[in-house]
């Protein structure tokens, strides 16, 4: 893996806007990213973005359609009034944690930048907040002076950054599963592999896996993967316990909140892992699902499960995840191509 | 507008919660059927009318939906005592619930949910303070339905477990100044979607339209997805009717309403269940800037309509939701200004002669 | 097919264990035992079991049943020293898991190998799991404010009674699955105590069906499928109905039955047959003709209220594709979601009966009328 080049890769797509439902730049960025490494793409009518690299098929052993999901929506907040003063109110667009509102840098699809307020201020500050009492502050002093308007979108804001192993941003979930796709598109490149892979860069997942759910019904793969973040279980006084750690592998979905993966699936996936020395660990997780969920239940039924990068602090501004485990990610999926696939 | 009126009333008064729709289907088959060139009702009980569109070949497909079924109760169980416990069908705040007037089954029993007087206390509140200043909330588990029944015996006469009931609520005209025309009644959300529906049918548009008054939109928009699924759809537009909470607030609360009545169709951004498509939005705004027809938007975040459903079916489709402030929706009666209801109308027709292809993609 | 052979059903469908989502076991038994009364059997991709049994050369319509075949569960989330951390799969209630005796089945060694740390240290995989229990912890070891509280599952363990250096070599991983214990118990009155009896009733009367069809004439299509994951979210029912893709469908689940303590209006009657559903989850005209069978036919059933999602697969079945008539006949069961689950066999036997006499009279007509009754 070419380190630098993954590293400015995952800069350029966690720096990219595209909270649910606006998904319209990281797209674009997305899309020129995969030029030349697939053979079709097309955007659906959710605004997922598809691409499709066909198999070479193999004498006696046809390929098989694999769909990779990774979403590229982020969380954010949508204005819904702006205030006599100029302070916008906001509803969540996602999972939005109030504690981890206050303070927070944000900023719109046309660089407009915000800081979250919280009524009272100093004042407040030993209560638990509730989203209503907040605010974005666009640093205006008067009403006037406001060009943002109700209905825009505002992501948490920060710039990446690499740290030894670690890196840092705002979006790691789940960018870096869009890291994740579209590194493995560049490492298949020249590589001949029998199945048509289907890597989909889904919109609209934090707010229901929606873009996922129409995407899988429109490819209806043999198998599908979801690549997303999860969440790790070795910070201090962590809840409930969650066996996944940075820095120790790409984590395998055996359950979460919202699905069972397939077993079949995940033994072919373990197999690889095996063989190659990738280094894996086992995802029960009790809080929080992926796109998985809502692939696995398109038309008939299809086996899925979900591999994931572990990381730390999911749904804050800053989030964590170890390069290590991404290079096993890839590494992971590029052993689970180069094999005949059967569930 | 008079027509609408009128037909807003008589659907206002049918009965028709959640899963037994039949009444308020009949009435709409029977004001639909020189309207539409094709009727169906499908397995959920959704009714289905197409007209075909004028333009030659092809055509693009829409979908109006509007939902006909009403938040109601279900009785769960008839007591010795003669009085009925009952459950709610969709969701209902029991806050809402004491002293109210409802009928029951397809008898139209007419009960009442009684409201404890508030000179005296039950055991449990003994250390609470009394209801008539302002006590705890009532909990569905300690309402009844009343219907003058001595015994079971006596209620299981007129009445059986499982019988539907909703609210007992007439229509009633408030104002008529042409200006600010309002009504009052009970399911507004979602008869004022369907009576539009049906203005909407009397002309042929250039598209080929699929008319679909659903069912089971408050358990879930049960009706709407498998109607979607059906209809397969290249655009799909909710009508409703939707949260009004323009009333004066606290010097200390600066936020905008949800929709003001009077302010005009109110379009949807986002609410729980749906993105509005950025095409049909931008249709929607282009057209009633062209017919001149003032609109509002929806506070984002907040509610679901049809659309919510019917987007997610098969691969997708661009969907939004057009709809009509109502004040007080889920409680016995609401209240709407006719003009907006009107003026609804107009930027659906409008829009349905605008809407082209190019309204359906997205940006690369 | 009788009360006894409904008895017999039952003993052996709940001999097995088969949390959400590893209903492999309980899958080939259903196979096994659907292949004298049905023309063909198939597992889908999710795992489903589908038994069609053939009505008529040009049968009038395809009918589907779904009865879940899973059962809530526990997964294991962490070991730790020699103890197990779980978490639920479906809704367990923590307070019953106090004192169970539970079976672990392990994923890493082989069935048939010895599961080796030392000459003296060896545990034997026979395929049937290793015994363990949750045993709360002692009133003296805790804390005197704790000691009436609720102890939250988090905080539960399973004890292998292992060394821990089994453990620690790896013997159970994360994601391996736990399944409580409780042996098929007859009490009086000819009621049964099982664990799984949500939804191994169901599976047992659907079976049962099958039996009595397969002594009459009917001339729709029967596809009986157990469905999978159905206690984290009606899962099976959701594919299968997509795939089938059939005319009517009916779902059998377990429902609450009536308690002393319970709030009546909530439950159902045991001993009084199946309860037949009734709210916008079910079709009237499905409704309305399993009553007529069952009037028929003398088969006593209550009708169960229900004024929204009635919790079952039956849910997600009537919205598949363009949309199901469904219905759904429930079995009343005491202690649901505990290893100790009660129910009246009389009551399995009527449901059996009750399906397949509703099956056996739907005709050319059936479909037909449906959309008058809606």
């Amino acid at each position: 893996m070419k380190g630098s080049h993954v590293l400015e890769l995952t800069r350029r797509l966690t720096e990219a806007f595209g909270v649910s439902g606006y998904e319209d730049e990281i797209r674009s960025v997305i899309r020129a990213e995969i030029a030349g490494l697939v053979d079709e793409v097309r955007v659906d009518t959710l605004g997922n973005l598809v691409a499709l690299r066909r198999g070479a098929g193999a004498a006696g052993q046809p390929g098989k359609r694999v769909m990779l999901a990774a979403h590229m929506d982020q969380i954010g907040l949508m204005v819904t009034h702006i205030d006599e003063k100029g302070y916008l109110r906001f509803a969540p667009v996602g999972g939005v944690f109030g504690l981890a509102c206050w303070g927070s840098q944000v900023r719109f699809a046309d660089g407009t930048v915000g800081t979250v307020g919280l009524d009272g201020g100093i004042s407040a500050r030993d209560k638990l907040p509730t989203l209503n009492s907040m605010y974005i502050d666009v640093g205006a002093t008067e009403r006037a002076g406001v060009t943002v308007q109700v209905g825009d979108v505002a992501a948490f804001w920060h710039a990446f950054a690499g740290q030894g192993s670690a890196w840092f941003a705002p979006s790691m979930d789940d960018r870096i599963g869009c890291v994740v796709l579209v590194q493995l598109l560049r490492e298949l490149a020249g590589r001949e592999i029998a199945h048509d892979v289907y890597a989909v860069f889904t919109t609209q997942e934090e707010i229901g896996t929606r873009g996922a759910t129409t995407s899988a019904y429109a490819i209806d793969p043999y198998v599908a993967i979801a690549l997303d973040v999860t969440l790790t279980g070795d910070g201090p006084h962590t809840k409930p316990a969650l066996e996944v750690y940075l820095g120790r592998g790409v984590a395998l979905k055996i359950m979460d909140k919202g699905m069972i993966s397939h077993i079949g699936l995940n033994q072919l996936l373990i197999a690889a892992a095996e063989a190659e020395g990738i280094p894996y660990q086992r995802e029960v997780l009790q809080v929080g699902s992926t796109d998985a969920r809502a692939m696995q239940m398109a038309r008939s039924g299809i086996p899925t499960t979900a591999l994931s990068v572990p990381s730390r602090h999911v749904h804050t501004p800053s989030q964590i995840v170890d390069r290590r485990d991404v290079a096993a990610a890839i590494a992971l999926l590029v052993a689970f191509l180069d094999r005949p696939i059967t569930v | 507008m008079m027509a609408l009126c009128d037909r807003l009333e008589r659907l206002s008064n049918a009965f028709g919660p959640s899963g037994r729709e039949r009444d308020v289907r009949a009435l709409l088959r029977a004001g639909i059927a020189e309207l539409a060139d094709r009727i169906e009702v499908d397995a959920l009980g959704n009714l289905i009318a197409y007209k075909t569109g004028a333009d030659p070949e092809p055509r693009l497909r829409v979908m109006l939906s509007a939902h006909m079924d009403e938040v109601g109760f279900m009785i769960t169980e008839i007591q010795k005592s003669g009085l009925l416990k009952f459950q709610p069908v969709g969701g209902l705040d029991p806050r809402m619930l004491p002293a109210k007037r409802l009928v029951i089954g397809d008898a139209r029993i007419p009960g009442v949910i009684g409201a404890p007087p508030p000179h005296l206390q039950s055991a449990k509140q003994a250390s609470q303070p009394p209801r008539g200043s302002g006590g705890q909330p009532v909990e569905l588990d300690d309402l009844a339905i009343d219907i003058g029944a001595e015994s079971d015996k006596e209620a299981e006469a007129k009445v059986k477990v499982g019988d539907y009931g909703v609210f007992a609520t007439q229509f009633t005209v408030l104002s008529r100044d042409s200006s600010w025309p309002t009504v009052r009644g009970k399911a507004f959300d979602d008869r004022v979607g369907c009576a539009m529906l049906v203005a909407l049918l009397a002309e042929r548009y250039p598209v080929d339209l699929v008319v679909v008054f659903t069912v089971q939109e408050e358990v879930g928009l049960r009706g709407a997805r498998v109607a979607a699924y059906r209809v397969e759809p290249d655009a799909a537009i909710s009508l409703e009717g939707t949260i009004c909470d323009d009333l004066p607030r606290p010097p200390d609360v600066d936020l905008t309403p949800v929709t003001r009545l009077g302010a005009g169709p109110a379009l949807t951004l986002m609410d729980r269940r749906l993105v509005s498509h950025p095409g049909l939005l931008k249709l929607l705004r282009d057209t009633a800037e062209a017919e001149g027809i003032a609109i509002q938007y929806k506070a984002p975040g907040l509610g679901g309509a049809d659309s919510g459903a019917i987007h997610l079916t098969r691969a997708g489709v661009p969907a939004t939701v057009v709809a009509v402030p109502c004040r007080y929706i889920h409680s016995p009666a609401s209240i709407l200004n006719l003009n907006d209801m009107e003026n609804s109308v107009r930027l659906m027709a409008a829009a349905l002669r605008r809407i082209g292809r190019e309204h359906l993609e997205r940006a690369g | 097919m009788d009360k006894a052979g409904i008895g017999q059903l039952l003993r052996q469908l709940v001999a097995i264990d088969g949390p959400s989502g590893v209903e492999a076991l309980v899958a080939s038994l259903v196979a096994d035992l659907a292949r004298d009364v049905a023309t063909e059997t198939r597992v889908d991709a999710l795992g489903n079991v589908i038994a069609l049994r053939r009505g008529a050369a040009n049968p009038p319509g395809r009918i589907l049943l779904a009865a879940h075949m899973d059962e809530i569960g526990l997964i294991v989330t962490r070991v730790e020293d020699s103890f197990l951390h779980v978490h639920e799969v479906g809704g367990l209630d923590p307070r019953a898991l106090l004192g169970q005796e539970v079976t672990v089945y392990p994923t890493g060694p082989r069935t048939g190998q010895t599961f080796e740390v030392s000459e003296t240290l060896k545990v034997f995989m026979d395929g049937k799991g290793l015994p363990g229990y949750i045993g709360g912890r002692p009133p003296h070891l805790t804390a005197a404010e704790n000691r009436d509280r609720v102890i939250p599952l988090g905080d539960l363990r399973v004890d292998l009674g292992l060394p821990r250096a089994i453990l620690e070599s790896g013997l159970v991983q994360v994601g391996d699955r736990v399944a409580v214990r409780g042996p098929y118990t007859e009490l009086l009155g000819g009621r049964v105590v099982s664990k799984a009896l949500d939804n191994r009733a169901s599976v047992a009367a659907m079976l049962g069906a099958l039996g009595y069809l397969a002594a009459m004439q009917h001339s729709w299509d029967v596809y009986a499928v157990a469905t999978v994951q159905e206690e984290i979210g009606l899962r099976g029912a959701i594919t299968s109905a997509f795939e089938i893709a059939p005319d009517v469908a009916i779902a059998i689940d377990v429902t609450f039955g009536a308690t002393p303590g319970l709030n009546s209006a909530e439950t159902v009657a045991m001993d009084k047959g199946p309860a037949i559903g009734w709210g916008p989850n079910l079709h009237p005209g499905v409704v309305s003709a399993l009553r007529k069978a069952a009037d028929a036919h003398e088969i006593p059933y209550v009708i169960e209220p229900l004024p929204g999602d009635s919790g079952t697969d039956a849910w997600s079945i009537q919205v598949a594709r363009e949309g199901i008539p469904t219905g759904l006949t429930s079995i009343p069961i005491r202690y649901m979601h505990s290893a100790t689950e009660l129910v009246v066999l009389a009551d399995i036997d009527r449901t059996a009966r009750l399906l397949a006499t509703f099956i056996g009279r739907l005709d050319d007509a059936f479909l037909a009328s449906l959309p008058e009754e809606v």
